[in-house]
């Protein structure tokens, strides 16, 4: 295969020096070269939104975006959400709402609604509805998704 | 032993919402699914390309490790079977031998040390196949001259279902009016988020196998690989770890599963395989093909007094083990006449082969078809006797239990009627029809549609054992125990996959035994560890594991009582187990329960034989079956320019015995309803005219968003299920079976100005369209 490059991803504040094909997705190497298997795949087309993480700052699909174009940036996974042994109010809403049930879907939901809320608390019940739409959920027929994802975003606020 | 609190005096842990014990894992990373293990090689599947022909050649890149049929010497066919149906053992060969049946049905394994490279290689494989003319279509496949699929099953029919009451001919020639509905429902793929995969690894110093794989049935899987390649099942430890969502397609035996594991044994090491999401769209099992016209006699009153159907099941290329592909046809047959009573019945009911993926149980199975053609039945009839829907519906549905359907199945006490008046009101039918005048006027067409359903859940061996299976689930066993640091564990042979059973057991247990359910481990998913079971579907796992793990904690109770009776010297009637301690009533003497288990085996000389040594306890439970029912309605708003349709709103009455936990019961609603919508309006596989498939990703293939899916309100009713030990019936289908017919006898009121009528499932916006052209055509 074609000749493999250095890179470092900064995945939840440690740092990756991993070697990579330059065809290799974020999603594979953040979970297979880097172990952090939080991050699920769902379709592999950008679809399903289920490997969502934030990379400096802006929701992206893990499966649509190579290894090497987040040499160096910031991503931060499911892994990385709760301070310890506290949760973030996403997780903890998702739990208090049930917002999973299978949890497969549950870690690309908790990044994208954190990724949006932490880039515009104030968003809008409707502009919400829109970006959680980006993500499939096969599960609860995102009802109790919608309504953890607004409890967090009131928790968020304050 | 935090998080829950305590219950509270004179309080049960169920029937509360309390959080789920699942969550800590999932929504931190932590959980665990098959694709997340490491494994020493990796195989990729080669596919057929196209639909039907003969092989004569595979050859792969030099120096690439391939595996075809010719390798598996002594590996025999998955060959399900049923006992009567006129049933046709058609075997299925794990990997393709002379000749492929079906777009994507597997040829060969490349096995490589990575994916990459697997994928790589797959990719240089040459198949040889000289094409002949595929059938897809169910119809087609019952023309005389059709091509044979098999040559084991004569004009394409793997199995013919067949009934005729004894009074029908004299209830048909006495019919006021007949009533016609000719259905067709279009193809499904259940679509879990998880598409499925297995790793199996080898261990040389034992010579077993472990396979982790995405199964909702893991004591299954190892009986038919284990059969299927000759082997002991205890040489083979198949695990279910976190599974993302089956809704059947995972219960089904994948044959990737059976190479996985010879792999394994053959390279004495660990091989693994990740389905994509195009092999699970095009090979991943397949659902809901089906036609089925029927006929329904009315007399003047609207009263319906007959039912004539014709089902045709399109099973594709192969039978699914283990159900059979008798799954589809031979529930719709016998439970067509759902919640009406009608006793009498005339069926043909036909599983027909073709060369499209091999169908398997989805969610409902077949229930969301027959209730969406009984239930658009009754709104013709509704029409051709110019009354209102809801009221045909209160002239016909059963009122009087135990009723004892056409079919022979006795239906437990319910509300059929009940949730059709609380969803009638909730709904508030009369402020819809002025709201939908008024944008009728405005040129805005909305609709309101019901649907009422029985829904079969929790049933034992005997309801399988009437399909003729030889392979016939239904009991579960439970092993429930307090080990002696105090802690419980139950062991359950059912094997859920976001049902949340691990909360909800352990709420039943919390009751019996006294403790609270955050000690209370529920273990499941590993032959090693769980005892033989049947593993979750069917809407069966909380009523019949449930049933189980209440006989098992009842007789862990008593034990507890026994041992509590002997140390404080008290009668047993006067023992009361509760919050961690049992008590002595009246008295300020007790003991905590942890003391008790650590006692029951560490202390057995104190009991003087009197009591078996430890505190582990086994229930069985193997029930005749109970209904759920429930009315949706759907208010919907159809684009007539676009063919667009809107679902503006859902509402739910149901009643599914004694809840358990209501907010997992609710969470199984919404989802079931979310597939129903999806079902009604967006999800369809298509094969073109050459057999393959178009529909191949999930920009073309479409599960509903949050966009798609309304605010759902839900009503309950509990009525307390004899035919269940726990009072609690199944609900997990229910969402699923309503949601088709309800919103699709919605779009047929909103289009009635127009008189069209969609009888098709999904009613797609170019369907929709293609039907007020017609109309406009003529007009």
């Amino acid at each position: 295969m074609s000749a493999r490059t250095s890179i470092t991803l900064k995945i939840n504040g440690r740092d990756h020096a991993i070697v990579v094909e330059p065809r290799r997705t974020l999603a594979d190497a953040i979970r297979e070269d880097c172990g952090q298997t939080g991050t699920h795949i769902g379709c592999e087309h950008g679809i399903c939104g289920a490997c969502t993480v934030i990379v400096d700052g802006e929701p992206v699909r893990s499966c649509l975006m190579f290894a090497a174009q987040a040499d160096g940036k910031k991503i931060r996974t499911v892994e990385g959400l709760a301070d310890g042994e506290k949760l973030h109010p996403m997780q903890q809403a998702f739990m208090d709402h049930h917002g999973l049930q299978c949890g497969f879907c549950t870690p690309g939901f908790l990044m994208l609604a954190v990724g949006v809320l932490e880039r515009e608390p104030g968003i809008s019940d409707d502009d919400l509805l829109d970006v959680l739409s980006s993500n499939l959920c096969r599960c609860t027929g995102y009802q109790n998704i919608i309504k953890a994802v607004r409890a967090a975003a009131k928790e968020m606020r304050k | 032993m935090s998080g829950h609190g305590t219950r509270g005096s004179g309080t049960t842990w169920v029937g509360r919402a309390i959080r789920r014990l699942e969550d800590p894992a999932l929504i931190t990373g932590q959980g665990r699914f098959t694709a997340d293990l490491a494994a020493d090689h990796w195989v990729r599947f080669v596919r057929s390309p196209v639909a039907a022909g003969k092989l004569t050649k595979i050859s792969g890149p030099k120096g690439a490790t391939l595996i075809t049929a010719a390798d598996l010497k002594g590996v025999k066919k998955i060959t399900p079977m049923l006992r009567k149906f006129n049933y046709k053992p058609v075997g299925q060969p794990v990997l393709a031998e002379s000749k492929v049946c079906f777009t994507g049905e597997p040829v060969a394994a490349v096995v490589a040390s990575s994916q990459q490279d697997a994928e790589d290689i797959a990719e240089q494989v040459e198949l040889s196949i000289e094409e002949t003319k595929p059938l897809t279509d169910a119809r087609a496949a019952l023309e005389v001259n059709a091509p044979q699929v098999h040559p084991e099953a004569p004009g394409n029919v793997i199995l013919e279902g067949k009934v005729k009451t004894q009074q029908f001919d004299v209830a048909w020639a006495g019919a006021e009016k007949i009533v016609k509905i000719e259905a067709r429902s279009r193809r499904q793929n259940a679509t879990p988020m998880e598409s499925r995969a297995g790793h199996a690894s080898y261990d040389a110093s034992s010579g077993r196998v472990t396979l982790t794989c995405t199964t909702q049935m893991p004591h299954l899987t190892r009986t038919a690989i284990c059969d299927v390649l000759g082997f002991p099942e205890s040489d083979l430890r198949v695990i279910a770890p976190d599974v993302g969502g089956g809704f059947g397609q995972k219960m089904s035996l994948a044959s990737e599963y059976v190479v996985l594991v010879w792999l394994a044994r053959k390279f004495k090491s660990s091989v693994a395989w990740t389905e994509d999401r195009r092999e699970n769209l095009i090979a991943g099992f397949h659902s809901r093909d089906q036609y089925i016209t029927l006929e329904g006699a009315f007399d003047k009153n609207a009263g319906l007094t007959a039912l004539k159907a014709d089902i045709i099941s399109n099973v594709g290329a192969y039978s699914c083990f283990p159900t059979t592909c008798g799954v589809e046809p031979l529930m719709a047959m016998a439970e067509l006449p759902g919640p009406y009573d009608v006793q009498q019945y005339q069926c043909l009911s036909r599983g027909v082969m073709t060369n499209t993926c091999t169908m398997a149980p989805y969610r409902g199975v077949s229930r969301p078809v027959i209730t969406f053609t009984l239930e658009r039945l009754m709104d013709k009839a509704a029409r051709a006797f110019a009354i209102d829907p809801v009221d045909i519906r209160r002239r016909n549905l059963i009122e009087r239990f135990p009723y004892k359907s056409a079919m022979g199945l006795e239906y437990d006490d319910a509300t059929y009627k009940e949730t059709l008046e609380m969803a009638v009101k909730a709904v508030d039918v009369p402020a819809f029809r002025k709201r939908q005048k008024e944008a009728r006027a405005k040129g805005r067409h909305l609709g309101i549609g019901f649907a009422t359903f029985s829904e079969r859940t929790g049933y034992g061996s005997p309801a399988f054992a009437a399909r003729g299976m030889e392979i016939t689930p239904g009991w579960e066993t439970v092993i429930v125990s307090v080990d002696p640091s105090g802690f419980v564990e139950a062991r359950i042979g059912s094997s859920p996959h976001g049902q949340g059973l691990r909360t909800t057991l352990a709420q039943i247990i919390a009751d019996e035994i006294g403790v609270a359910p955050d000690i209370i481990k529920v273990v499941h998913g590993d032959t090693d560890r769980a005892p033989y079971g049947w593993g979750t579907f069917a809407s069966r796992s909380l009523v019949i594991s449930g049933g189980a793990t209440l006989i098992a904690a009842r007789k862990v109770r008593a034990k507890l009582i026994k041992i509590a009776s002997h140390l404080l010297e008290a009668a047993p009637d006067d023992i009361v187990l509760d919050e961690g301690v049992a008590k002595v009533t009246g008295t300020d003497r007790s003991i905590p329960i942890a003391r008790l288990a650590r006692e029951a085996y560490t202390q057995t000389h104190r009991f003087k034989g009197e009591i078996e040594p430890g505190l582990t306890e086994t229930g069985y439970y193997d029930p005749p079956g109970t209904f759920s029912n429930a009315c949706h309605v759907a208010i919907v708003d159809v684009d007539v320019e676009t063919g667009h349709v809107r679902v503006e709103k859902f509402l739910v009455a149901e009643d599914a015995g004694r809840i358990i936990n209501p907010m997992i019961a609710d969470g199984q609603v919404h989802g079931g309803i979310a597939q129903g919508i999806g079902n009604a309006l967006l999800e369809e596989i298509i094969y073109d005219e050459n057999g393959g498939i178009i529909t191949a990703t999930l920009a073309d293939y479409l599960p509903p968003t949050a966009h798609e899916i309304p605010p759902i309100e839900l009503h309950h009713i509990e009525t307390p299920s004899p035919n269940s030990i726990t009072k609690a019936k199944g609900l997990g289908e229910g969402g699923t079976i309503g949601a088709p017919a309800a919103v699709i006898n919605a779009i047929n009121d909103a289009l009635s100005p127009f008189g069209v009528e969609i009888d098709e499932m999904p009613a797609t916006p170019q369907r929709i369209r293609a039907a007020l052209r017609n109309v406009e055509k003529v007009a």
